[in-house]
């Protein structure tokens, strides 16, 4: 019955292409799986091309005094103690090695004056720790990753959208996805399958998030059967561009800040020392978006609703060397010239801190066979991440996803897919086409981010997160409805109708997540329950799907090891 | 609010024509915001690339105006006011549909190229001088466009025994790498014919990220081929002692 179908079959099967999917794609092929790479765009072009400020790992070039456990006790303290201690302490020791890997594939990064990796300041690290080139580490990385592993030899399916996870019993076993391009569908066996698609951005109005952040993995891991977590924390980056109006969102490196940039408000004031007199702009990012937030609201914000960001008194030729790219799009997108002036800066949707559910040490999900790493997995960040730390996560826990997934499948035998689910995976995806006048899925999609960015944004309470919900459940009837135009082939309204369904089902699990935490921690903040709750610090909110419904969860973190637990406490 | 004019290429590989549509014009507007507008009113079946509509992906990739450009970072008003903005697909590659086209060669092209292969014993440590002549071609972000004006390809469609511009600067990126071993002359000379360049600078001049592709990369690439295969004191040398690095 399948055989209707283009079919692949291979031992690892990765989702997504960007750092944490490469890195496992080339961790798997290295322990001689047969490795899948199915990206949603063309390969090179994920959202890992965007990250600017570099790659966090205590290398000790700049700063001899820094080590894994001062990356540790940054990254927790960052996470409010919400973050999984083990993978914390993982991401530490292994986050240089995975560095000097990547110069040892190709990767140039900037120089010390001894000629090694020179490492940059940024907000929450405690040593000057991020291995950076200028302001486009992402793209360096990802072309690193890219051609290495192109040349270790992954078969890459581009522009692939994989519509449903399919199972054998309880165990994942493959996927159908569909070619952009052409829209027809293709059924991909696995033994083993890695998800590495990234966030959900695109659900909110103003954010940085390209348009593939739509939650995909994530939901199509819930939609399997798998657990959700920390889906609450949702972290604003505070320097987004905001005007003019169609860059609004568009980030605005935090390396800005780390490079000496300063923050101040309207009446010129420098408005960190209210917020966070210690660290001033390089406060972690939870803290400065709150800041911009709140001088904002107050009335102190600049003519397009934001706060200056000012670099200018650094010399031109500096700034134009270390943020190229910031010098370029304030020039050609906003008519600034940040040599001589302050940006306009607030605060944007940036990333997600909650994702599937993984153990520390293999990225295993709670499914047999799935396997989740990058921004699509939670547990690292807790509540809040430190700049920086997402490459080193994608590096970290994409080589460890890659091991596991091979090493799963070694010892899994061939999966086999019922026929019947597969066509009804199918017919769900061609769904759109069948209705005829019905909702537009763009109308639907700006719906959708105008609710998430009023009622579930940098501060939440009770009633606004009720009220989401109520909105939510008639965007979904509305979903149902979505109808699409044209043909099959290259449909960007079908392909966002389908979208949709994902970024309906994460907006549902961020805000209800959000409406049980009854405290304020990292990048979740209640105006009722404006305080930490200590009690809230010893618990993550698993999400799960049982039957059609939504169901929550209360979890206890696992204890700290003493010696970690030491660690912590100590000052530095 | 004022409005533009947008004629966007409608079609397959099959043919197609123009299509007119109204646009109301924001200030700061970029003509991909244009095409996003028409894509919730007009046509949402419109088939176009984008990823970060921030000139870091170089999805994007059209002809405005007859010119090659990002659509992210081409401003509306710096068009000329009144007049329709025609829009259609990159020339040098197969239209697949509207303004999408397959760029699938490239990446045929670029598996060509032997990676970076550090030379045995190094050191790993290089100036950021060093570093800079490399980081230029680093930042690449591939949209293609300089493939796509590069006249080789767009009028003589010699995509088989031509590798274009964007590998000869990733090709640059590699033999120019400090620590780098490998040599790529033959590869160049043979699989890439770099010798079909004529140095018109036409892809410099399109190149988003500023690089200078025909004076940094192609010239000294260029020169490493002649020294290689044709420079009599380099033949003797092979013949006494031998290919260097293989």
């Amino acid at each position: 019955m399948t055989d209707k179908f283009e079919t692949h079959e291979h031992d690892v099967l990765v989702i997504g292409a960007g750092g944490a999917g490469l890195r496992a794609a080339i961790e798997a092929l290295g322990q001689g799986a047969r490795v899948g790479v199915v990206c949603k765009s063309l390969l090179g072009k994920a959202h890992t091309v965007m990250a600017e400020g570099g790659i966090a790992a205590a290398m000790c070039n700049v700063d001899a005094a820094d080590d894994w456990r001062t990356h540790f006790r940054d990254t927790m303290r960052g996470g409010k103690l919400l973050n999984n201690w083990r993978m914390a302490q993982l991401h530490a020791q292994e986050a240089p090695d995975r560095v000097r890997e990547l110069e040892r594939w190709g990767a140039l990064f900037d120089r010390t004056q001894e000629g090694q990796i020179l490492q940059r300041a940024f907000g929450g690290h405690t040593f000057k720790r991020l291995c950076h080139v200028g302001d486009r580490t992402g793209l360096e990385m990802i072309r690193t990753l890219q051609d290495h592993g192109v040349q270790m030899g992954f078969d890459v399916y581009m522009e692939c959208t994989v519509a449903r996870l399919l199972k054998e019993g309880a165990r994942v076993a493959g996927a159908l996805a569909y070619w952009r391009e052409q829209g027809r569908f293709v059924l991909f066996k696995a033994k083993a399958v890695v998800i590495a698609t990234g966030g959900i951005g695109k659900a909110w109005r103003v954010t940085s998030n390209s348009w593939e952040y739509t939650g995909d993995g994530m939901a199509l891991a819930y939609e399997a059967g798998a657990e959700l977590m920390d889906m609450e924390f949702v972290q604003f980056h505070p320097t987004g561009m905001v005007w003019p109006p169609g860059v609004q969102g568009l980030l605005v490196t935090e390396a800005v800040r780390g490079e000496g940039g300063v923050l101040r408000n309207q009446r010129g004031e420098r408005f960190m020392e209210k917020y966070d007199a210690k660290k001033m702009e390089l406060a972690t990012r939870d803290v400065v978006a709150r800041a911009i937030y709140t001088e904002v609201r107050e009335g102190r914000g600049t003519e397009h609703g934001g706060a200056f960001l000012d670099i200018s008194h650094k010399p031109a030729e500096y700034v134009k060397r270390k943020l190229p790219s910031m010098y370029h799009q304030f020039k050609e997108l906003a008519d600034v010239d940040i040599t001589a002036g302050p940006m306009e800066v607030g605060p944007t949707c940036h990333y997600m801190m909650g994702g599937i559910r993984v153990e520390a040490e293999t990225a295993q999900t709670s499914l047999p066979g799935l396997f989740a790493a990058g921004e699509a997995a939670a547990g690292l960040h807790g509540a809040n991440r430190l700049g920086g730390n997402s490459l080193s996560d994608l590096l970290v826990f994409g080589r460890r996803a890659g091991l596991a997934a091979a090493q799963y499948a070694k010892s899994a035998a061939a999966p086999a897919i019922a026929s019947a689910d597969v066509e009804a995976a199918e017919r769900a995806a061609l769904e759109p086409f069948q209705r005829g006048e019905g909702e537009n899925p763009y109308t639907l999609h700006r719906d959708l981010q105008v609710l998430m960015q009023n009622l579930v944004g940098i501060f939440r309470t009770k009633e606004d997160l009720e009220e989401a919900l109520g909105e939510l459940e008639k965007l979904k009837s509305r979903c149902a409805r979505v109808s699409v135009e044209g043909s099959r082939l290259f449909n960007p309204g079908w392909h966002l109708a389908l979208e949709l369904q994902s970024m309906l089902t994460i907006a549902e699990a961020v805000t209800k997540s959000a409406q049980m935490r009854e405290e304020s921690r990292g990048a979740h903040s209640r105006i009722d329950f404006p305080k930490t709750d200590a009690a809230w610090g010893k618990k993550n909110i698993l999400v799960q799907r049982e039957g059609s419904a939504m169901t929550l969860r209360e979890q206890a973190t696992a204890a700290l090891p003493p010696e970690l637990e030491q660690i912590l406490a100590e000052e530095k | 609010m004022a409005e533009a004019t947008l004629r966007i290429f409608r079609g397959d590989s099959q043919g197609g024509a123009q299509a007119e549509y109204r646009v109301p014009v924001a200030p700061g507007m970029v003509v991909l915001d244009a095409l996003h507008y028409v894509q919730a009113h007009h046509a949402p079946d419109l088939a176009l690339r984008w990823n970060c509509k921030a000139g870091k992906c170089g999805s994007c990739s059209a002809e405005v105006n007859g010119r090659p450009r990002l659509t992210c970072k081409t401003r509306m008003d710096a068009l000329p006011a009144g007049e329709p903005i025609t829009i259609v697909p990159m020339k040098s590659f197969p239209v697949i549909r509207d303004l999408v086209t397959d760029v699938s060669w490239n990446y045929k092209v670029n598996r060509k190229i032997p990676p970076f292969q550090p030379r045995p014993g190094v050191e790993w440590k290089y100036s950021q001088e060093d570093a800079d002549r490399v980081q230029e071609f680093r930042k690449c972000i591939e949209c293609f466009l300089c493939q796509d004006v590069c006249h080789v390809l767009r009028e003589h469609g010699k995509h088989e025994a031509f590798g274009g511009p964007r590998f000869f600067v990733r090709v640059a990126g590699l033999e120019m790498h400090p620590l780098d071993g490998a040599n790529r002359a033959r590869l160049l000379k043979e699989e890439l014919g770099i010798g079909l360049c004529n140095i018109t600078k036409c892809c410099t001049e399109v190149c988003p990220e500023e690089i200078h592709i025909t004076d940094n990369a192609i010239i000294p690439l260029k020169e490493r081929v002649v020294d290689e295969f044709y420079d009599p004191l380099v033949k003797i040398g092979r013949a006494i002692f031998g290919k260097r690095d293989g």
